[in-house]
């Protein structure tokens, strides 16, 4: 079964690197608005109404509604579901042009290729295109404000603005990789899941950890697969299917575009392109011969769904 | 931290790496020659009685406009104490790094005669774009912000470059251009945007110089 899994995920990513045929008008090689992106989910929903509904499942710090496209073939049985979130950090432009290419890519062949329809038999994909709305509006003000990364919530003290969404996660929150400052871009918040950003992601998931099969969150970051790294406490008993799913991914998309994408949790990988020490602890090395890190890293939206058990996550 | 035989591919040796990176820059760096760090070969770290640590490395760069590769071998010491010093790189390449082009000296003369003078902002724009004409100020302003990076450079910091928010060119006596600019760069370790103020001067002949540079708190948001 976890083989099969693996082949329709390795399907899912070649197809979303082959993308020849655009949409009838929507620009998905142009970064839109946050306007434009709510008009576009409403179409989908219009153009593919036995496969796409919109669910509202939040709302931000300055009250605007968090939504998902909720796609798939409608079922009788109960069915697993992928979850994919764009947009935690605000600057990060291409995480959202890229969930709506992804949900353009998957409704144009699922008709025609029959992997892909087996996927939308099988499994919805909840994919949220912009979830840390505040900050992606604020990040298209104006030249300035571009380079914004947090949510909008305003400090303790109310003279700074913003907390990491991707530090506010239940997951060792607050340990490491982070500042307590509230000026500061890794800012973790006041306490974990203080934000309602990570609130309606907690909610959501958690509340269908059973049923998420893949947990995806989308960054703009190097051409990386990242599998969230393992702990002696928190073991992923399937480690090797996780790695064997990313490494076949990246295979798929080598051979469609030619691009190499690093595929891992090894201290090599993570350590490398994340550069930043919540990665890079001494590795302990335990019977069966694995290495692992020492610690997770604090308070991601990654760390925090595969504690939830969710068997496959990757950033 | 970890002393003798570091593994490459961990922070600490591609961070000590990055430095080599931006010295090369502040050296060779010009509107049409770059260098990255393609790959860190290996490297080791002494600390040195209580006044620093010194990494030594085998690097492979890259010069990203040929797009040619090299080893190069340095040497990164990172002082302690307070106020805190800037590192101390040296290093050695394979190739002899090249003189001036000939695209270097038509740019050069083409902005030498001071009667339109370079003025642009938002350098890529929001969209991520940058005019083909802009994109060798584009590399010269890399260049010119590596001798801030270089400057900032610790055991705890990654920089690149993320935006030229302002660059102006000056009307000088001199040969050489000059420049008036604010970079805003990107600390990898920290995620935040540093605004840095730079007055520089370029020419083929004498590469880049800086005459001033300054960091401005980041603006209220």
């Amino acid at each position: 079964m976890l083989t099969s899994l693996g082949l329709h995920f390795v399907a899912l990513f070649s197809l979303l690197v082959q993308g020849t045929v655009k949409g009838a008008e929507y620009d998905y090689y142009k970064y839109h608005p946050m306007e434009e992106i709510s008009s576009w989910m409403a179409q989908m929903v219009k153009d593919h109404p036995d496969v796409v509904t919109i669910v509202d499942y939040g709302q931000t710090y300055e009250k605007r509604t968090i939504s998902l496209l909720k796609i798939g073939i409608e079922s009788e049985k109960r069915k697993k579901a992928i979850w994919m979130d764009c947009g935690i950090h605000a600057r990060e432009w291409i995480a959202p042009a890229f969930c709506q290419y992804f949900v353009k890519q998957i409704l144009q062949s699922y008709k025609t290729d029959a992997k892909i329809e087996t996927m939308m038999r099988d499994m919805d994909f909840y994919v949220t295109p912009v979830l840390n709305i505040d900050g992606y509006l604020y990040s298209w003000k104006d030249n300035t404000t571009r380079l914004w990364r947090k949510n909008r919530s305003p400090g303790p003290s109310g003279d700074c603005y913003g907390t990491d969404l991707n530090r506010n996660f239940d997951a060792n929150w607050g340990t490491i990789g982070v500042s307590f400052n509230c000026s500061s871009n890794t800012y973790c918040g006041t306490q974990p899941v203080s934000e309602p950003e990570a609130q309606a992601v907690t909610y959501f998931v958690g509340s269908r950890k059973d049923d998420i099969l893949c947990f995806l969150t989308i960054h703009s970051y190097g051409q990386l697969l990242l599998v969230p790294y393992g702990h002696p406490n928190f073991t992923a008993p399937n480690y090797d299917e996780l790695m064997e799913v990313g490494q076949a991914a990246a295979t798929a998309i080598w051979n469609v575009h030619k691009k190499n994408y690093t595929v891992g949790s090894s201290p090599d990988v993570l350590c490398k392109y994340f550069e930043t020490s919540q990665f890079c602890f001494d590795p302990l090395t335990t019977d069966d011969g694995k290495t692992w890190f020492a610690d997770p890293n604090s308070g991601s939206s990654r760390d925090w769904a595969r504690m939830q058990g969710i068997p496959y996550t990757y950033t | 931290m970890a002393t003798g035989e570091l593994n490459p591919n961990h922070f600490p040796a591609r961070r000590a790496a990055k430095v080599v990176q931006h010295y090369l820059n502040t050296r060779y760096g010009s509107p049409y020659r770059l260098f990255g760090l393609e790959e860190v070969l290996s490297a080791t770290a002494e600390d040195v009685d209580d006044t620093g640590r010194r990494y030594h490395l085998q690097i492979s760069a890259h010069e990203i406009i040929s797009n040619r590769k090299q080893k190069c071998s340095a040497e990164v010491f990172f002082p302690r104490g307070e106020p805190t010093q800037p590192a101390e790189v040296k290093a050695s390449c394979e190739e002899l790094l090249q003189n001036t082009t000939a695209q270097e000296e038509a740019l050069y003369q083409r902005y030498k005669g001071n009667h339109s003078l370079l003025s642009a902002q938002y350098i890529p724009d929001s969209q991520g774009n940058i005019e083909p004409d802009m994109m060798p100020f584009w590399h010269l302003s890399i260049a010119a912000s590596s001798f801030i990076m270089l400057n900032e450079s610790t055991e705890n910091t990654l920089y690149n470059m993320a935006q030229v928010a302002q660059i102006t060119q000056l009307e000088t006596e001199s040969d050489e251009l000059k420049f008036d600019s604010l970079m805003l760069l990107h600390d990898m370790v920290s995620q935040e945007i540093l605004h840095w103020k730079l007055l520089f001067t370029w020419s083929p002949a004498g590469g880049v110089k800086v005459q001033q540079m300054k960091q401005i708190p980041k603006p209220h948001h």
